[in-house]
């Protein structure tokens, strides 16, 4: 490989690795600042990444009609759909939360699992809606013409960036208001946030929704970046499992960590696949459920050896603001 | 609609069996164990490597019992990989679980952990036998018994009923007459007094994985025979075993019992007017408005 | 004969020390009542002779054991037993299974011992398939205590027995734990009320912010102003 295509590969590693950091983050809010076990993420970034897609194409008209259904199409800016790709993502996660909030931490467990394996299914069954497990392609991309095609990469991995920094920033801002020290005091010990007169449910109700619409941001940024979405993307491994990886690896409660893991371990991912190109053909097939065995065992690892991550907590935030 | 019913109390019962174990290790160890659905897998999984492989390799012959789609082969398979789930469960509780409860991680911690554990049983099925469905003898139709109102049920189906009865008195007993199952339940009530008892509540945990693992695998199974075999299915019975748990309240032996056999019959009957591939949610649903109501399930107290 | 003893005893459930080198001893046989006001770490020091607290300092004597530090599983084979509290019984068990679980370690025939423990507490007796969650507080403390019996302990601790019960049936639960001694039991009791558990006591320790402040016979101790005035209600 020439000099040109190492560089253009490192590129699109980096977007894909943007693009978890920003779930990543999104689950830093939940989890690693108000301690709720959100195990759907791959429900969020699927609602995000459809959202997105049908806001920002055009319905099919004529004999493309026949061929692609699609429930709506609006044909508006790539800044709408990560927009709408965000709020309808926290609305989800608001009617989530209505059940499940005033119970016991593995209820949100159960349920967020739930509402992303239907969605799976429902995006693959009604061809009316998305099209079906063919899917949605031809997403459009923001400055599109600005350059030659090939080059296109540089622009996305720019705007990642820059979404990536602002949600980092408003994290950031947020957890180090008063509104984030009642999280964390949530996390830590619920019964004397309750005692000192915090309605969790509501603040639990507001981080949980907060970082849905950050992982529906990561949803929409996917599926412009890939440019055609089907349903067989958003599966528990690639939308949940490796994410929680990431922020556990990172160091949970540190958005730092939280996109350090994000790089880390999308590095390790990709870094298991040169591995594992040199397997034999016949195991060739198999190589993805190898990679993700190691994926796994590593999260194992952590759990017992690590359980802070590479960076831990950040203890000081509230020192911080004083 | 009567034949779906009695197909859903079929899958019920699988669906019993497997919350049953789940609603012990919730009640008496304290968390949600996320990787159940696939020790269901795991037994399937197993009691294929004997019957199509290993026990044909010694020289079992491959005969049917009757008018069943198995035999002998799967009557030594039954139990051999009930025994190897229970001790991959165990196993895991003493690589995994153990470690983290002695760290004093909370149950989310080991949550995430079954969770992870999962994917590991996963993975090792998925580069074991691939991703394609299997079955245990491919292609065998068995005649159906006629029932009244024309209904039919084939004979593996009566004997998947008749296993799940076995199993789950043979439970009901050890949990009310042994000592053992005393203990187990006396833990589930209480762990601190259980403790000052005397009784050795790290060999409870051991004996309530071992339980548990044992019933998930012998509902692999019968879902094997019933169905077929697949990587993902202990995962999809992930949801219907947390709704049975939830509906039957968590810990209660009984309740996970029937909480089963109605979600079951609840995705069987759904199937008239859903497409089949939306037992998941149905049973999600289920679940949610379980949640809604009466969190705390049937048999719950307040 | 001293039966058991904590000696110098310094504990706490975080960094803070709840108790102070507090140090009892008890002779076989007989009754002792810790008494003092709330957070004195009455209870505190139960749990620590139990072994469900490891002290940070000091040392816990049973007969000839040095049994500072085992786990309460263990300290229960010794031949010590513990009633908590609160969550003192199994609620969906049976009474009769209750009274089993008491006896889990035990690998005998402890049917003579069961049916002594029935005897002591007819009303037991009568509803042994009933679950326990559905009985009243005062017959649950017995179940409480008869679980507690069962391994036929040389040292019964118990921590305020009479707590949460109504007045009417307190004085039974002092009967029973007099009727519990005279089988030979030696009893450490912990108590709010502490008039009552003085004028059985043979005898009493006083404690106060996690140390010693005073030990007598049970009566004498009844006698005492000061301690009538501080620690008795006047």
């Amino acid at each position: 490989m020439e000099i040109g295509g190492i560089i253009a590969y490192l590129v699109s590693l980096a977007i894909m690795a943007g693009i978890y950091a920003v779930f990543c983050l999104g689950l830093n809010i939940q989890w690693g600042y108000t301690g709720l076990f959100n195990i759907g993420i791959a429900g969020f970034f699927c609602i995000g990444a459809y959202a997105s897609a049908m806001i920002t194409t055009p319905k099919p008209t004529g004999v493309y009609a026949h061929y692609v259904n699609q429930i709506f199409g609006l044909n508006l800016p790539f800044i709408l759909g990560l927009l709408g790709a965000a709020v309808i993502c926290g609305v989800i996660a608001f009617l989530i939360g209505i059940p499940t909030l005033k119970l016991k931490e593995d209820y949100l467990a159960i349920a967020t699992l739930g509402i992303a394996e239907t969605f799976r299914l429902i995006f693959n069954n009604e061809h009316w809606l998305a099209n079906g497990p063919r899917g949605l392609m031809g997403l459009p991309q923001p400055f599109q013409g600005l350059v030659d095609p090939k080059n296109y990469n540089y622009i996305y991995l720019i705007i990642i960036v820059i979404i990536m920094v602002v949600v980092y920033l408003s994290i950031e801002r947020a957890i180090r208001s008063p509104w984030g020290r009642v999280l964390r005091g949530i996390r830590e010990d619920e019964i004397s946030a309750a005692m000192s007169g915090k309605d969790i449910f509501h603040f639990k109700m507001q981080s949980l929704v907060f970082g849905a619409m950050v992982m529906g941001l990561g949803g929409a940024l996917y599926a412009h970046y890939t440019k055609a979405i089907s349903p067989d993307v958003f599966t528990p491994l690639y939308g949940t499992f490796i994410i929680w990886v990431m922020l556990m690896a990172g160091g949970s409660g540190n958005n730092k960590g939280a996109v350090l893991g994000a790089f880390v371990v999308w590095g390790i991912w990709i870094g298991t696949k040169f591995m594992t190109d040199l397997l034999p053909y016949t195991l060739k097939a198999r190589a993805p459920y190898i990679r993700f065995l190691l994926i796994g065992i590593l999260l194992e690892i952590i759990l017992i050896y690590r359980p802070q991550g590479l960076l831990g907590e950040e203890k000081e935030v509230s020192k911080l603001i004083e | 609609m009567v034949e779906l019913v009695i197909y859903g109390i079929v899958l019920g019962s699988i669906i019993s069996l497997g919350a049953i174990g789940l609603t012990l290790v919730y009640g008496i160890i304290r968390f949600a164990n996320f990787a159940h659905g696939d020790f269901l897998s795991a037994g399937a999984y197993v009691a294929l490597f004997m019957v199509t492989g290993l026990l044909a390799w010694i020289g079992i012959p491959d005969t049917t019992f009757g008018s069943l789609s198995f035999g002998w082969r799967m009557a030594i398979a039954f139990p051999v990989s009930m025994a190897v789930v229970a001790g991959v469960a165990i196993l895991l509780d003493q690589i995994l679980y153990r470690r983290l409860r002695a760290k004093g991680s909370g149950p989310v911690i080991l949550a995430m952990s079954s969770l992870g554990a999962a994917f590991i049983i996963r993975m090792i099925i998925l580069i074991l036998w691939g991703a394609d469905s299997l079955f245990y003898r491919p292609g065998l139709m068995r005649p159906a018994i006629e029932l009244p109102l024309g209904a039919k049920i084939r004979p593996d189906q009566v004997l998947i009923l008749f296993m799940v009865v076995v199993l789950v008195s043979s439970l009901h007993l050890f949990l009310k007459r042994t000592k053992m199952g005393k203990a187990m339940r006396a833990t589930a009530d209480n762990k601190e007094l259980a403790l000052v008892t005397g009784i050795d509540t790290e060999r409870i945990i051991m004996w309530t994985w071992g339980i548990g693992g044992a019933l998930a695998a012998a509902a692999g199974i019968l879902y094997g025979i019933d169905v077929q075999l697949h990587p993902y299915m202990g995962w999809n019975f992930l949801i219907p075993l947390f709704a049975a748990t939830i509906l039957g309240t968590i810990g209660n032996m009984y309740g996970a019992l029937i909480g089963g056999l109605t979600i079951g019959v609840a995705q069987q009957v759904s199937t008239a007017f859903l497409m089949p591939t939306y037992k998941l949610p149905v049973a999600f649903v289920i679940m949610i408005l379980i949640l809604l109501i009466r969190p705390e399930g049937i048999f719950g107290k307040e | 004969m001293i039966i058991l003893s904590a000696k110098d005893i310094t504990v706490g459930y975080t960094e803070v020390d709840i108790l102070h080198e507090v140090s009892i001893d008890v002779q076989a046989g007989e009754i002792v009542s810790i008494i003092g006001p709330n957070g004195a770490g009455k209870s505190t020091l139960l749990k620590t002779i139990f072994g469900i607290l490891k002290p940070r300092n000091g040392k816990v004597t049973f007969k000839d054991w040095d049994i500072t530090g085992l786990k309460p599983n263990m300290v229960v084979r010794k031949g010590i037993s513990y009633v908590p509290q609160v969550d003192n019984v199994f609620p969906s068990m049976t009474i009769h299974e209750n009274l089993e679980m008491g006896a889990f370690i035990r690998n005998d025939d402890y049917s003579q011992r069961l049916r002594e423990v029935y005897d002591l507490f007819p009303v037991m007796a009568e509803r042994k398939k009933q679950k326990v969650g559905q009985l009243s507080g005062g017959q649950r403390q017995m179940v409480a205590m008869g679980r507690a019996l069962m391994l036929d302990p040389q040292v019964l601790l118990l921590d305020e027995p009479s707590a949460g019960l109504a007045p009417v049936l307190v004085s039974g639960i002092f009967e029973k734990i007099k009727d519990i001694n005279a089988t030979g039991v030696a009893i450490i009791i912990v108590e709010q009320n502490a008039r009552e558990a003085l004028k059985m006591a043979h005898h009493g320790y006083v404690l106060a912010m996690g140390r010693n402040v005073l030990d007598d016979a049970g009566d004498a101790l009844l006698a005492n102003e000061e301690v009538g005035r501080l620690y008795l209600g006047g």
